[in-house]
């Protein structure tokens, strides 16, 4: 793991790190993959991956509406809000 | 009253030998005096607690009440708990007042028990020792130098220094049950889906299970019965039906055969934690049960395996703490991607990044099938090992964790040591089966725990194990001299 790639993940991941901290993520990061070493000679062929302990089907629900309005419990919670809405800085530029 | 275990006190409250507001009072005093030391209770709802316990007196006086009406419990800072700060242990969440209630606490509220306040914990439960806590690390009641395990390491703390009778918590990879065994008390993992996680913040969802962390398996028999059951706003919650668990407590053990994996006893184990843990195993089969020796050939994956997928599942389930809702958000962001970048940088721990950086690059393209994939076939491996292990024993027994309560710091800045600290319990939520760990002795004043692992929804049979151990042993009535 090189501080290039540390720099990749963290951009896929949108988390700021300090340029000063890369170094030692990279360091950390490649240690906890290469106890993936471990899967190299381990026979898969033909094993389905597992995604849940239960090998559960996803159960229907019948399609009505059970949600109810929370909109004001919700908004209070947000750091910037206006109008009845989420505020963040300004995506679409303006004309100059 | 602090000194009796939550079945103890049920009768107490009973026969009216005390009300429930004064034993809630008792709790709440000593938390306000034992917790400064401990740092284990983060948010005290004292308020509430005195209210909720005015309601559950009326309830008891009314003939309304049901077992556990009256209780006082604390819940892990992870369940969002409507009108209550819940935190996860992290500054991302440290202005956040869940506007819901987990279903995990309403089914607590519904019983009739009174919530004395939440329990520190590892960032978005997120390690081993409760060292990764925005709030600070929580201290071993038995010595306060030492870590009590993580990540459920505040409810464990409190619930070994009787600031509650019990505790919930989560248990991710160990984390009910490797803080039980270095705190001295029972902690129950219950099989995956037993318990809903509606309301319970998403570590990694495959995987996470809530569960009770009591003196006793009696008392975790107990508040099984109230946690348990099938709900419909979890999708993966199990629609199996749920016996009381406190029926087959007393039932003997003669007859049930006990796995020892060769693999949990191999000669990296401590001697001295070797020979408790065989010393417990002796008086099971003293008991009547029959010992066997048995192989799990995959437990030397369950680490890789699970640092895979939990870190894959935690990466896109903390995508969610996004600056923008709820929770943390950075100072004069210029635009939104820093907006994003810099909440999200500030707002979680160490830990908590990297193992959200392990998780993307494991789902990145180009090493998707070579880490996850690969993975979640290791996976399956690691289950089968235990499917075809249970076709001939009812009950695997092995030690909780391969060391005590080791010293805060020790291991903090070394993830991989602290990774390994859950080598015996991570392949029983990979597996998805229920695990108990319960006190089994002590070296040098710090406690050891046994681990026992049940079937698929078999925590009857593990719990009646438990207990018959229990009735046979006074490890778990040992309390901290300086919280008695």
């Amino acid at each position: 793991m090189d501080t290039p790639t540390v720099k990749k993940i963290a951009h896929l991941a949108r988390l700021q790190i300090d340029d000063a901290q890369l170094d030692h993520y990279a360091q950390d990061i490649g240690n906890i993959l290469e106890l993936m070493n471990q899967f190299e000679n381990v026979n898969t062929d033909n094993i389905t991956p597992m995604a849940h302990p239960l090998d559960l089907t996803q159960r229907l629900r019948d399609d009505t509406v059970t949600e109810t309005n929370h909109r004001e419990a919700y908004l209070k919670l947000a750091p910037a809000k206006e109008a009845g809405l989420y505020l963040v800085p300004q995506v679409i530029e303006t004309e100059k | 009253m602090h000194q009796l275990t939550l079945k103890e006190l049920t009768l107490g409250l009973a026969e009216k030998r005390f009300s429930s507001k004064e034993l809630t009072q008792h709790y709440i005093d000593r938390i306000k005096t034992h917790n400064p030391a401990l740092n284990a209770v983060i948010t005290l709802s004292e308020e509430l607690a005195l209210t909720q316990a005015e309601n559950a007196d009326t309830r008891i006086q009314q003939n309304n009440a049901t077992a556990l009406t009256g209780i006082p419990l604390l819940h892990k800072d992870i369940f969002c708990t409507q009108g209550v700060k819940t935190s996860c242990g992290s500054k991302m969440l440290d202005n956040f007042i869940a506007p819901y209630e987990s279903t995990m606490t309403q089914q607590c509220q519904d019983a009739g028990m009174i919530m004395l306040g939440k329990t520190n914990m590892d960032e978005f439960a997120m390690g081993s020792s409760n060292e990764n806590s925005f709030y600070g690390a929580v201290k071993n009641p038995w010595n306060t130098d030492c870590v009590p395990g993580g990540s459920s390491g505040g409810s464990a703390s409190a619930v070994a220094a009787r600031l509650a009778p019990i505790a919930t918590g989560t248990d991710t990879g160990g984390s009910i049950r490797q803080p039980a065994a270095l705190s001295g008390i029972t902690g129950l993992k219950p099989t995956y889906g037993r318990v809903s996680r509606f309301g319970m913040t998403a570590f990694a969802s495959s995987l996470d299970q809530a569960g009770p962390l009591t003196q006793t398996a009696e008392d975790a028999a107990l508040m099984l019965n109230v946690m348990a059951g099938f709900d419909a706003k979890d999708s993966t919650c199990a629609r199996e039906a749920v016996p009381d668990y406190t029926a087959e407590l007393n039932q003997s053990i003669k007859g049930l055969t006990i796995g020892l994996p060769k693999q949990y006893f191999s000669k990296e184990l401590d001697p001295a934690i070797a020979d408790l843990i065989t010393t417990a195993a002796k008086e099971l089969e003293e008991q009547g049960a029959t010992l066997k020796e048995i192989d799990l050939p995959h437990t030397n994956l369950a680490i890789p395996t699970y640092y895979i997928i939990a870190p894959a599942e935690a990466s896109s389930n903390l995508s969610r703490f996004d600056g923008v809702r709820y929770g943390y958000r950075c100072e004069h962001p210029n635009n939104l991607d820093d907006l994003y970048f810099r909440s999200r940088g500030e707002g979680f721990g160490e830990e908590v990044k990297r193992r959200i950086m392990v998780g993307t690059y494991a789902l990145s393209a180009g090493y998707y099938d070579a880490y996850y994939l690969k993975a979640q076939k290791v996976r399956r491996l690691i289950k089968n090992d235990f499917v075809e292990a249970f076709n001939e024993v009812d009950i695997i027994l092995s030690p909780t964790s391969p060391n005590t309560a080791f010293k805060l710091g020790e291991k903090a800045s070394d993830p991989i040591a602290m990774y390994l600290a859950d080598i015996y319990t991570i392949a029983v939520n990979l597996a998805g089966l229920p695990g108990v760990s319960v006190p089994a002795g002590f070296i040098d004043g710090l406690p050891v725990g046994m681990q026992l692992i049940g079937n698929y929804f078999k925590e009857s049979q593990l719990l009646n194990v438990a207990h018959q151990f229990q009735q046979a042993s006074d490890w778990h009535k040992q309390v901290p001299v300086a919280f008695k």
